[in-house]
């Protein structure tokens, strides 16, 4: 189906580093290809690097006809971006990446946090960032690394975060999503309400979860704790009697033959679940919609111990200062300005600023999207293609419900090394 | 190889009288062994500037620390300590390292088997069967099309293939054969080696078809000539003279699959564990030292297959 969704999707954050294969892929389905402009004589140039999630090549048309400011998309994964900011921070300009892997970036001093007094928006960006509620005021789960606790800086270069607002923003807000189980409606025939599904017998090798360590196992958290085994204290930061638990629940489930395939990549987990080899496993929301516009049935299962949410953001290199931060600074006040974030709502992503990606959205996109109302009309992907058919509803409703559902958020943990050791025990069993 | 270090070492009576008459007059002259290693520099700056240089600095940070965003450049035994997290404190049971190490030697030896034994009769075939030179090119050719797709195609392609609602599977159930799918078809050992088998038997082809050509045709006949049966032939004669070969494929399909994380991901459904994996998963975790520290494993591991094979065959002697 849609081309955009592939892009987009293509290597949120998948490590899959592996497959050098696959990051051409990313790069020959469009994602850094194709920018027919002629240079001015001064050109505005922003090296921006990230995952593929937000870099369309609508968005860098687009903004290059607002602001005049060419963007040189560096496809990545998350991985590979964190690798890349640690080992060569100079190599880019702008950097999009998630919230978790802030405690690895900013302690090691290459990434430089931006002022909130300069982003026009600012004060707009929805409060699940900065206060950690929906705006209808519903509290938002806390476990992990949650982006309102690594929001502030307490000084220009500091390398603590702060517990109340400053004007040092470490990474301002582009887009986040709340995920969750996509089953096979079709051949998993009945209800499913629970984690705890996912390491049920009934589905024995055809389940599966993410092969990225630090998200498999709050996946793997997710459903401990939903089978009533154990309840934690922070999913996100386990301490090592609580990893060995966990690993333990997940190396009997191995053992036993429950999964079928780990997935590292968008692709993978398409094929996985088109194909029937899973009905039931960890997924993104626009690999749920690729799957269902290949005409099969697959839902983007809401459970009732929530979900594991992510979000991104942008900072911008240590390296880049005069006239470049100016740009960097211009770029995102139009990224938020509305277009982009209407491209990523249609997407079945969210934006940061709700307001603008409104004003650029029909009603009747708005009310599907972000409402969970019933569509009036035909809903397409930002290319035009058609995702779902008038009347469908979105799987888990409105961003309140689905937003005010979350229960965590990916982390990395102060066990992590302990937990990767663990992993490869996990992988050996 | 032959050819050219004959021609270095051995010079023509011309050469020689000439260097030793001209050269206190004229040092101009380049010396033999001058001009060998003229020949072999290019080769050993890029084995000394992306090989030996690297893996001093992969040795090196090895041994150092690190913490969640920066490597240590302190000594710490702790790459290699935590590698063998409770390799004793387990025993009789086996450790992480130990049970990743004997997964991967098991795939390793049967791909080097079943490619050693496809790869041995192709070429023979290719060497012995084939006549003209044109078919035989043209053969060899055909058996690098599995290099001809990316692993992204291969990933892609396996699914319908060999899927629980696959090709293989729905024409066995459809055919009364089986009532349920295999599952083991797919992301398995079996699917592991299948797809490093069919990646890797090139590698056995070549070199082997490379030393059987070479082998002096009036050797078979005679073995004919004097009574050997043609398995006594192939034992006796073919075999021994396509030694070379043999240990040099083997080596390129050991060495490879030892460290191969991509095909055994993918296709054991990053299930299955390998030496190499665990490098992968440590270098993605940007625990450098300790992903340092598992490639020196692996390295000392690979080293001692190869000296033991290397000493079955002396392959400087056998070329």
């Amino acid at each position: 189906m849609t081309e955009t969704t592939k892009k987009t999707g293509v290597s949120r954050r998948t490590l899959l580093k592996g497959t050098a294969g696959l990051a051409g892929l990313a790069a020959g389905s469009g994602a850094i290809t194709g920018f027919p402009y002629v240079m001015s004589a001064e050109p505005k140039v922003l090296r921006y690097l990230g995952t593929a999630v937000n870099e369309g090549d609508d968005i860098s048309k687009q903004c290059l006809k607002d602001t005049g400011i060419k963007i040189e998309y560096i496809t990545a994964t998350t991985d590979d971006v964190t690798k890349r900011v640690m080992t060569q921070p100079n190599s880019f300009d702008v950097l999009d990446t998630e919230y978790f892997s802030l405690k690895k970036l900013v302690p090691s001093g290459n990434i430089l946090a931006l002022d909130s007094k300069k982003i026009k928006e600012f004060d707009n960006i929805t409060p699940v960032f900065t206060k950690g509620e929906t705006p209808g005021g519903k509290k938002i789960g806390g476990q992990g690394t949650a982006p309102w606790k690594v929001l502030y800086l307490e000084g220009k270069d500091s390398k603590t975060f702060s517990k109340t607002a400053t004007e040092f923003v470490t990474l301002i807000p582009t887009v986040y999503n709340a995920d969750t189980l996509g089953i096979r409606p079709d051949i998993i025939k009945r209800p499913i309400s629970s984690w705890a599904e996912l390491l049920n017998p009934e589905f024995k090798g055809k389940a599966s979860i993410l092969n990225i360590p630090s998200i498999g196992i709050m996946d793997a958290a997710m459903v401990v704790e939903a089978t009533g085994k154990y309840k934690y204290a922070d999913k996100g930061n386990m301490t090592k009697e609580e990893i060995d638990l966990t690993m333990k629940v997940m190396i009997e489930a191995k053992k036993a033959g429950q999964f079928r395939a780990f997935w590292k990549d968008f692709n993978e987990s398409v094929n996985l679940m088109a194909s029937g080899e899973t009905v039931i496993q960890s997924m993104w929301s626009p690999a749920v919609t690729k799957v269902r516009s290949m005409g099969i049935a697959c839902t983007f299962q809401p459970l009732k111990e929530g979900y594991r949410s992510w979000a991104s953001g942008f900072c911008v290199s240590k390296g880049v200062s005069g006239p470049k931060l100016d740009w960097a600074y211009e770029f995102v006040n139009w990224f938020l300005s509305g277009y982009a974030g209407a491209y990523l709502n249609r997407q079945g992503y969210y934006s940061a600023v709700l307001s603008t990606a409104k004003a650029n959205m029909e009603p009747y996109e708005w009310a599907y999207w972000m409402e969970g109302k019933p569509a009036e009309k035909d809903i397409k992907a930002p290319d035009g293609s058609l995702l779902e058919k008038a009347g469908a509803v979105r799987d888990g409703g409105s961003y309140e419900d689905r937003m005010g559902g979350v229960a965590c958020w990916n982390a990395v943990m102060d066990e992590n090394d302990y937990m990767v050791r663990k992993w490869n025990e996990f992988i050996a069993a | 190889m032959d050819t050219s270090e004959d021609i270095v070492q051995q010079p023509s009576p011309d050469l020689v009288r000439g260097s030793e008459t001209a050269r206190p007059v004229k040092a101009a002259r380049l010396s033999p062994s001058f001009i060998s290693w003229l020949q072999a520099g290019p080769m050993m700056l890029v084995f000394l500037a992306f090989f030996l240089i690297p893996l001093v600095f992969v040795v090196i940070v090895s041994f150092w620390d690190y913490n969640e965003y920066q490597l240590l450049p302190t000594f710490s035994g702790r790459g290699y300590t935590d590698t063998f997290e409770g390799c004793i404190a387990q025993l009789p049971d086996l450790c992480t390292i130990g049970r990743t190490y004997v997964k991967t030697l098991k795939l390793c030896i049967m791909v080097w088997a079943i490619t050693l034994f496809i790869g041995f009769w192709v070429a023979y075939f290719l060497a012995f069967h084939v006549k003209s030179k044109t078919w035989q090119m043209g053969l060899s050719l055909l058996c690098t099309i599995p290099f001809w797709t990316s692993n992204v195609i291969r990933m892609i392609a396996w699914i319908p293939l060999l899927g629980r609602n696959g090709l293989v599977n729905s024409g066995l159930v459809k055919s009364g054969l089986i009532n349920q799918p295999l599952e083991w078809l797919l992301f398995s050992e079996f699917s592991v080696v299948l797809a490093l088998v069919h990646l890797f038997t090139f590698f056995m082809v070549v070199p082997i078809f490379n030393s059987m050509v070479r082998i002096d045709k009036s050797l078979i006949e005679a073995a004919y000539d004097a009574g050997a049966t043609g398995f006594q032939t192939l034992v006796n004669v073919i075999i021994p003279l396509a030694k070379p070969g043999i240990v040099i494929g083997s080596i390129f399909v050991i060495t490879i699959v030892m460290g191969d994380f991509i095909t055994i991901g993918v296709m054991g459904g990053q299930q299955i564990a390998s030496a190499g994996k665990i490098i992968e998963t440590r270098v993605n975790a940007l625990q450098f030292p300790a992903a340092a520290a598992n490639a020196v494993i692996l390295l000392i591991i690979t080293f001692l297959i190869i000296t033991m094979m290397s000493r079955i065959v002396d392959i400087k002697k056998e070329l």
